[in-house]
């Protein structure tokens, strides 16, 4: 039983390690303002991250995510002119995710077509369709942008969580129950433990892996709507390059990318080890931003051997 | 999926379609498997469409002529730009024939330029640079083939690593000689990437012979074979005496030189290194190009021609929508659409299920 928490426990080990690494090399480092940032400024990418989660815990993958994140903010801030209330057009972006998403799990499960192949259409597709919508940056000038943005709870210590870190808290919280509390959530941990045997057990395959992109899709909206609420405009080229974040974080957050192994909430401290890993470069000033993507790279070789090496004492070699 | 089941359930899916004749005639049933069994009807009806388009919107479209010494016009324009692509789908091919991937291509241009870049700054001779670049990919894939094969590390997350920090690891040797976007020039490499032999640009000349050169090695000795064999039934191959970890090696070596010949050709056309933005998503052409091809992802299948052809496809797609006056904006979206129609053609469940409806469910 605690060998499934293994990953887990790795993943907030390491989280914790370069925290305080951090509170060590600067001052100020070690408190819940820089924590409360964190959580923020990351929000929009663990949430798309979550819904990939499922994507991978069902040994699929999703690389659709970031433009996904681009085309919702793109049309909101289209639709703020407009007079829509950004509540509303947020609403309208999510069922566009659940049925986008949706699309592409039947595209997947019926044309018997790679994930991999489907969701880079989908990639192509939603960000052209931003380029086509515009080109350049819009602003949304809603009163309720600035609103949300300035809505937090304080945090001991002089940090606040802001609000899009506690729609990201809530939307994890759900994604936990889904996956640990819900017969839908057992069937993906099913068919990513093994498709066969899942079928021949009787899980519903074409049923649940539309739903499991249904669910990727909404979350990846669930980040736009956040980013383009948290930055208060659209911009076309928004989250360029994001389905790759989010899915380090998933791997990060020890959730194994063959499916099957893993939890949603690893995928929080996964999304946080890389906005540390930035924040830290940032403190530092004199680190060029290349160190961040060469020390997310070590960091994934680093969690990959080390997930290897717990997998084979599990004895789940053979679930690849 | 064999080929053999493909063929079989291809033929089920279009009995229903010459349905006026569907209870007879097993010999044109014959001519027709043949045909729309051939794997490279449906890549090249595509690409013949594509051009046709074309050549109804503007009238010269096909016309080639000699400008300054060189051959010039349409069709050799989209030959000479799809070439990078093409070769790093050729190595993205035998890659995915071991049922890998390798999403780090990108990165490795953006590694080989920026060594280019910085061996040129510190004065070495233009040849042991080109060497040197070349060397570098190799390197990569070494690295690429050492977490696959030695590490079992699944392919997709294994190149993700060096996809992920490659880019970070060009701007860091632009850093080395202090530099951002540092530029260069050299007439052997520009002569690689933008000169010409003759009439014929020279990387359409150089792609040629990579394939060729891949083409022996691969249907002309066992390596072709070993490939395939360890893509089809990794376990089964070992078994049967195939060193499949150094087979796999090789594929990754062999993808990370093709990485490295593209970076040399786009690091040369732009005379710069900028490790950010050179050879973004030429990964996923480059796959897209395998997959349109008719290569299977999940392995044990090389086809080297048709991932030409995917490659052909892809840029001749971008080229007519630039010439057909569309804005470039509606590339991406045209992409994706016909990508998905291309690949929605080849889904055998989606046929039966259209020819079922046409003939109201008899079976």
């Amino acid at each position: 039983m605690s060998e499934r928490y293994l990953p887990l426990l790795a993943t907030i080990a390491v989280f914790s390690a370069l925290f305080i690494t951090g509170g060590l090399l600067y001052n100020n480092f070690l408190s819940t303002l820089v924590l409360g940032d964190i959580l923020a400024d990351n929000a929009f990418v663990i949430i798309a991250a979550i819904g990939t989660t499922f994507v991978i815990l069902s040994g699929g993958i999703d690389l659709s995510i970031g433009s996904m994140i681009g085309f919702v903010g793109v049309v909101m801030a289209n639709l703020d002119p407009l007079g829509w209330h950004p509540l509303a057009s947020g609403a309208a972006m999510l069922a566009f995710g659940l049925g986008f998403g949706a699309l592409q799990g039947l595209i997947i499960d019926f044309c018997e077509i790679q994930p991999f192949i489907v969701t880079l259409a989908g990639l192509f597709l939603l960000r052209g369709s931003c380029f086509m919508i515009n080109l350049d940056s819009v602003p949304i000038q809603h009163p309720f942008v600035a609103a949300f943005a300035a809505t937090s709870i304080p945090l001991p210590g002089g940090g606040f969580l802001a609000s899009s870190a506690i729609v990201m808290l809530v939307a994890l919280a759900i994604a936990i129950v889904i996956a640990h509390f819900t017969r839908f959530g057992a069937n993906i941990y099913a068919i990513g433990g093994d498709r066969v045997s899942a079928a021949l057990m009787g899980v519903p395959m074409r049923r649940t892996t539309v739903a499991i992109y249904a669910l990727g899709g909404f979350y990846s909206a669930l980040g736009g709507v956040i980013y383009a609420l948290y930055t208060s405009s659209g911009y076309p080229l928004a989250g360029t390059g994001n389905e790759l974040t989010a899915i380090a974080s998933v791997v990060l957050g020890g959730t194994v990318l063959t499916g099957g192994v893993g939890m949603v909430a690893g995928t929080l401290f996964g999304g946080m080890i890389l906005g540390l890993i930035a924040t830290l470069i940032n403190f530092n000033g004199s680190l060029n931003g290349a160190w961040i993507m060469i020390s997310g790279g070590v960091l994934l070789f680093l969690f990959i051997v080390m997930q290897r090496s717990l997998l084979s004492s599990f004895r789940l070699r053979g679930v690849a | 999926m064999t080929p053999g089941s493909n063929v079989e359930t291809k033929t089920a899916a279009l009995r229903p379609r010459a349905n006026t004749e569907t209870a007879a005639l097993p010999q044109r049933l014959h001519g027709l498997r043949a045909l729309a069994g051939h794997r490279a009807i449906w890549p090249l009806l595509a690409l013949a469409l594509i051009l046709a388009v074309d050549g109804a919107i503007s009238p010269g479209f096909f016309n080639v002529r000699i400008v300054e010494g060189r051959l010039f016009g349409n069709l050799i324009d989209i030959l000479y730009r799809a070439m990078p692509t093409a070769v790093v789908a050729l190595g993205m091919a035998v890659v995915i024939g071991t049922k890998g991937i390798d999403l780090s291509v990108g990165s490795v241009i953006a590694i080989v330029g920026a060594v280019i870049t910085w061996r040129i700054h510190s004065g070495d001779p233009h040849l042991v640079v080109l060497m040197a670049a070349l060397a570098v990919g190799v390197l990569c894939g070494l690295w690429n083939g050492f977490l696959v094969a030695v590490l079992d590390i699944q392919p997709i997350i294994a190149t993700l690593i060096l996809m992920v920090s490659g880019r970070g690891i060009g701007l860091m040797i632009n850093l080395l000689y202090g530099g951002t976007n540092p530029s260069f020039t050299s007439p052997l490499l520009q002569g690689l990437s933008v000169g010409h032999i003759g009439l014929v640009p020279t990387r359409i000349i150089l792609g040629a012979a990579i394939f060729g050169a891949l083409w022996l090695l691969i249907r002309r000795t066992a390596l072709g074979l070993f490939l395939e064999s360890v893509g089809g039934n990794a376990a089964a191959a070992d078994l049967a005496g195939i060193n499949a970890r150094l087979i796999k090696y090789a594929a990754y070596v062999i993808c990370g030189f093709c990485a490295a010949w593209a970076g040399v050709v786009l690091a040369a056309d732009t005379h710069t290194s900028d490790p950010v933005s050179i050879g973004l998503y030429i990964e996923l052409d480059a796959i897209l190009a395998v997959v349109i091809g008719g290569g299977s992802l999940s392995g044990g299948r090389i086809y080297l021609g048709m991932t030409v052809l995917g490659a052909l496809i892809i840029q001749a797609l971008t080229t007519s929508i630039l010439t057909s006056g569309l804005p470039p904006e509606y590339n991406l979206v045209v992409k994706a659409f016909v990508v998905i129609v291309v690949l929605l053609l080849q889904s055998d469940n989606l046929r039966a299920a259209l020819s079922k409806g046409f003939t109201g469910r008899k079976r």
